[in-house]
């Protein structure tokens, strides 16, 4: 991450906001970042998808990566690691998440 | 004599010449073969002739022996010679074309006729047996949608005719001079549940009439009963049995009584004449199925090779009728008589089951609606055991705790195949020596199942208990998370009535699923359950979550549905508005006869629908698309049907519906096509009188003339058609597959037979199931007003302030 910025943690919504294995996104610092529920987790990325910038909370969730609507490259949400095509360098920011109280928050 | 080659001369290429030349190849060939055949065709599977005519196969599949076979071999051919007179003195047969040819050994293979009832008029056109690839040949040419057709002969290949000629289109009615149908092979009760059968497939059959003349004015036009009652027929059938051809034995002085005399050696009466198949009576019976002849063929050759020993003792007789979804299986001696017979029959499920024992052993057994036990009573017949202990579960074993099982209870010498006699010990004999894996490799290997097809799910069924790597043939699995095949699939959602995605991948799956499987489960769920599952938004993609397009910059296109292409000055008017109010960088004409509005951004969709207050155009999901229409008759002077209102029509009954892939269609009103309908997934088109249907098209990546799928009269019946087609492309096209795809696998022959040629029941239930999706369906834009979920078209806003 880049110095000098503070992280901290951030409510974003209510869980149910967010069906389970699907993704949403929040304006946080200028940044669309997406949020997803996996069911027994939530996980946190940036929006976009590294090969040409396609919305991944629009993407279908397969186990705990995403594919990215636009061209299908599919990307690990607990890494950030592009997953196919194979070989790829890029890698996607992660966030880290928590549930308190039936609120999910990111640290951002 | 061991060096000296000897003439061999086989008179008859059918099934069980060639089998037992077959296995004479396999002793030594110390013969000269010359094989004479009447027919003009290579030796093909004759008990495959019904399914060449109800279109299942085509001639070429039920080659048995191409001509490659015959030249490898060194076998000299004579096709389409009949040999007339045989001299047993001179050693010679004469052919129909003068030839005389030198025999050492006479191998007589003449198998039989159909028998000529007595019946005046039966030299009359349009009357047809049904024995050769030239008589379906000719009955396919005459049969067709609305022909009448009359089979006379309700016996099993009577029967498999009047199924194959009703899928063609025909009316059929089967008479039968008998009180019960295939009475050689079934009981009173087990044929009047099989009449019950063919009566539910739209086939009339009439029991107990004699036929006493075929009527017309030099072709068939009726058939006259003894009763006096008067049938009306543009094509006859009859197959009222068959009678052994005899004549060339009698010429050569051999014995014969009903058939050509032979012993358990397969000798006849004359040393150097060899009898086999159809035309042979053997401890005094005649066999017209299959397998007895080619364990007779195993014996002769033996014999005919100098290696005499094994015996011919006869074989229990078994049948089973070859039409899909009437089964009926029948074997042994079945009747009452100093047997006990133990019964099961349920009217409502059409199933009948009845057994007969003596002395602890099973005699015999005939089966009708349910013939999956079969396999297990033909080993018991074949082995006579001793069934006491089992006595209780003689109709109903006790349920197999693994799949395995089935096959395990099987002794090795069980039969599997009885149509080549293939045994199971042999088929793991393959397996083991030979690296079988798949089915196809078996069927070449040991030709298990390539005779009427009735073992080939045993055949897997062992493959893939033994093989150590067994291999589905061709059967692609959706994808590594439901390793399954879509057939199976869709199998496995109706029987185990599987309502949800998640479901699915947690009992058949991965537990999770991905992009490929949960689209393609969707689409399966909501059209087997048609429209009643638990609808999972998110296993679609997202084009299905929000009900628009996404462009490549995440934003999304909005097409409205204009039925037809036909709009109005106020609806333009809304349009023009919308673009204006929501900033729409692009309004496009689109090749659809539609409208696109593109670049509009997630969160305003629900307002532009509103805005625009029309239903969802549906131009972004595997779904139905548009139907596009000219002028027809309203405007234009070629036009000669109203194809604007009848393609209207049709959006109308389709629109909202999910399809395997997308669907899009067109009506035109005359054949100078101005909408394209000869080449999308299906087209009206008109011409004067009535309209053609067409299916199947395609002017994509790749570009595909539709296929006629029918010709009719009124735009109802056009409109009917397009909907058993389209419901049928429902059901059974892969997820993702165009009908374009689609009816090029099947083959049109297929999906005709199958929609508009299907009985009656058949069509109704496609139709039923259309409705019921069709009423469960609603414009996916009221999700505007109602979304299934607060955050559907809206991001999330954070709960404390942040900057951004």
């Amino acid at each position: 991450m880049p110095s000098g910025v503070e992280r901290r943690w951030i409510r974003i919504a209510r869980s149910e906001n967010i069906p389970p294995r699907e993704g949403r996104t929040a304006l946080i610092n200028g940044k669309e970042i997406a949020i997803f529920n996996l069911g027994d987790r939530f996980l946190a990325v940036d929006n976009r998808c590294p090969h040409q910038s396609g919305p991944l909370c629009d993407g279908i969730v397969a186990g705990d990566a995403v594919v990215c609507p636009l061209h299908a490259w599919k990307v690990n949400l607990e890494t950030g690691t592009v997953l196919r095509p194979v070989n790829q360098n890029e890698c996607i920011r992660t966030y880290a998440t928590r549930v308190d109280g039936g609120v999910v928050s990111i640290e951002a | 004599m061991s060096d000296v080659i000897k003439r061999l001369v086989v008179v008859g290429n059918g099934m069980a010449g060639v089998a037992c030349v077959e296995q004479i190849l396999k002793h030594a060939p110390r013969f000269e073969i010359t094989i004479f055949g009447d027919e003009t065709h290579v030796n093909y599977n004759r008990i495959l002739l019904s399914s060449v005519l109800a279109g299942e196969r085509s001639a070429d599949e039920i080659t048995l022996n191409p001509l490659d076979w015959y030249q490898k071999n060194e076998i000299r051919l004579r096709l389409g010679v009949r040999v007339v007179d045989v001299d047993a003195e001179a050693k010679t047969v004469t052919g129909d074309d003068g030839s005389v040819t030198q025999y050492d050994t006479l191998l007589l293979a003449t198998g039989s006729s159909a028998f000529k009832p007595p019946i005046a008029g039966l030299d009359r056109d349009g009357v047809f047996a049904f024995r050769t690839l030239d008589d379906t040949r000719q009955l396919l040419e005459r049969a067709g949608p609305g022909v009448k057709a009359v089979v006379i002969g309700g016996g099993l290949l009577g029967l498999e005719a009047a199924r194959g000629l009703q899928v063609r289109g025909c009316e059929v009615t089967v008479v039968h001079l008998m009180a019960t149908l295939m009475e050689r092979q079934l009981d009173p009760d087990g044929g009047s549940y099989l009449a019950g059968k063919m009566e539910d497939l739209g086939i009339r059959v009439l029991l107990g009439r004699s036929t006493t003349a075929i009527v017309g004015n030099g072709h068939a036009e009726g058939v006259a009963f003894e009763d006096g009652m008067v049938l009306e027929a543009d094509l006859v059938v009859v197959a009222a049995g068959i009678r052994p051809n005899v004549e060339l034995a009698y010429k050569a002085g051999l014995r014969v009584n009903r058939g050509i005399v032979v012993n358990d050696w397969m000798e006849t009466s004359d040393p150097d004449i060899f009898a086999v198949g159809e035309c042979v009576e053997h401890r005094g019976t005649c066999y017209g199925l299959v397998a007895p002849l080619l364990e007779q063929g195993k014996v002769l050759a033996a014999t005919i090779t100098g290696n005499k020993g094994p015996v011919y003792s006869g074989t229990v007789p078994a049948a089973k009728l070859k039409i899909m979804g009437v089964d009926v299986f029948s074997a042994g001696d079945w009747s009452e008589q100093h047997a006990e017979p133990v019964r099961f029959e349920d009217r409502a499920l059409g199933i009948y089951k009845k057994l007969t024992v003596r002395d602890g052993r099973l005699v015999g057994a005939i089966l009708v609606g349910d013939t999956s036990d079969s396999h297990r009573y033909m080993d018991w017949l074949r082995s006579g055991a001793d069934l006491t202990a089992q006595r209780r579960h003689l109709l109903f074993p006790p349920p197999a705790s693994d799949a395995g099982l089935d096959i395990a209870q099987m002794s090795e010498g069980a039969t599997i195949c009885g149509c080549v006699g293939v045994t199971k010990g042999a088929i793991i004999a393959a397996i083991h020596e030979k690296g079988v894996n798949t089915l196809s490799q078996l069927k070449e290997q040991t030709r298990a199942s390539t005779g009427c097809g009735s073992c080939t799910s045993l055949c897997q069924d062992i493959l893939r208990a033994v093989a150590p790597d067994f291999e589905e043939d061709g059967k692609k699995v959706l994808c590594g998370c439901v390793p399954f095949s879509q057939d199976s699939l869709r199998e496995i959602l109706r029987s185990q009535r599987l309502k949800s995605v998640q479901e699915v991948l947690e009992i058949y799956g991965n537990g999770t699923g991905c992009e490929v499987c949960k689209p393609a489960l969707s689409y399966m769920l909501d059209m087997i359950w048609c429209g009643d599952h638990d609808e999972d938004r998110s296993a679609r993609f997202i084009n299905d979550r929000v009900h628009a397009n996404i462009q490549k910059d995440g934003t999304f296109s909005v097409v409205p549905r204009i039925r037809g292409g036909v709009t109005s000055p106020a609806e333009l008017r809304r349009i023009a508005d919308v673009a204006d109010k929501y900033h729409v960088p692009m309004v496009k004409i689109t090749g659809s006869q539609r409208i696109d509005l593109l670049g509009i951004r997630k969160e305003d969709l629900p307002k532009v629908w509103a805005d625009l207050g029309m239903p969802s155009g549906q131009a972004y999901t595997k779904g139905v698309r548009m139907v596009k229409t000219c002028v027809g008759t309203d405007f234009c002077r070629f036009g000669t049907q109203d194809s604007t209102s009848a393609g209207i029509e049709m959006e109308r009954r389709f629109e909202h519906l999910y399809t395997p892939h997308k669907v899009k269609m067109a009506s035109v009103g005359c054949p100078r096509n101005c909408a394209e309908a000869t080449v999308k997934d299906i087209g009206l088109v008109g011409q004067e009188g009535g309209w053609q249907v067409v299916v199947g098209g395609a002017a994509g990546k790749s570009v595909r003339k539709a296929d006629l799928l029918i010709t009719v009269e009124t735009t109802e019946s056009a409109l009917e058609a397009a909907e058993l087609f389209f419901q049928y492309y429902r059901e059974h096209a892969n997820y993702l597959e165009r009908t374009y795809d689609f009816v090029d696998r099947l083959g049109i022959d297929k999906v005709r037979k199958e929609t508009i040629y299907a009985p009656e029941s058949v069509r109704a239930g496609l139709l039923d199931r259309l409705r019921k999706s069709k009423a469960a369906s609603h414009d996916a834009w009221l999700e505007g007003q109602s979304p299934v979920n607060p955050t559907q078209f809206i991001p999330l806003q954070p709960i404390e302030n942040v900057p951004s």
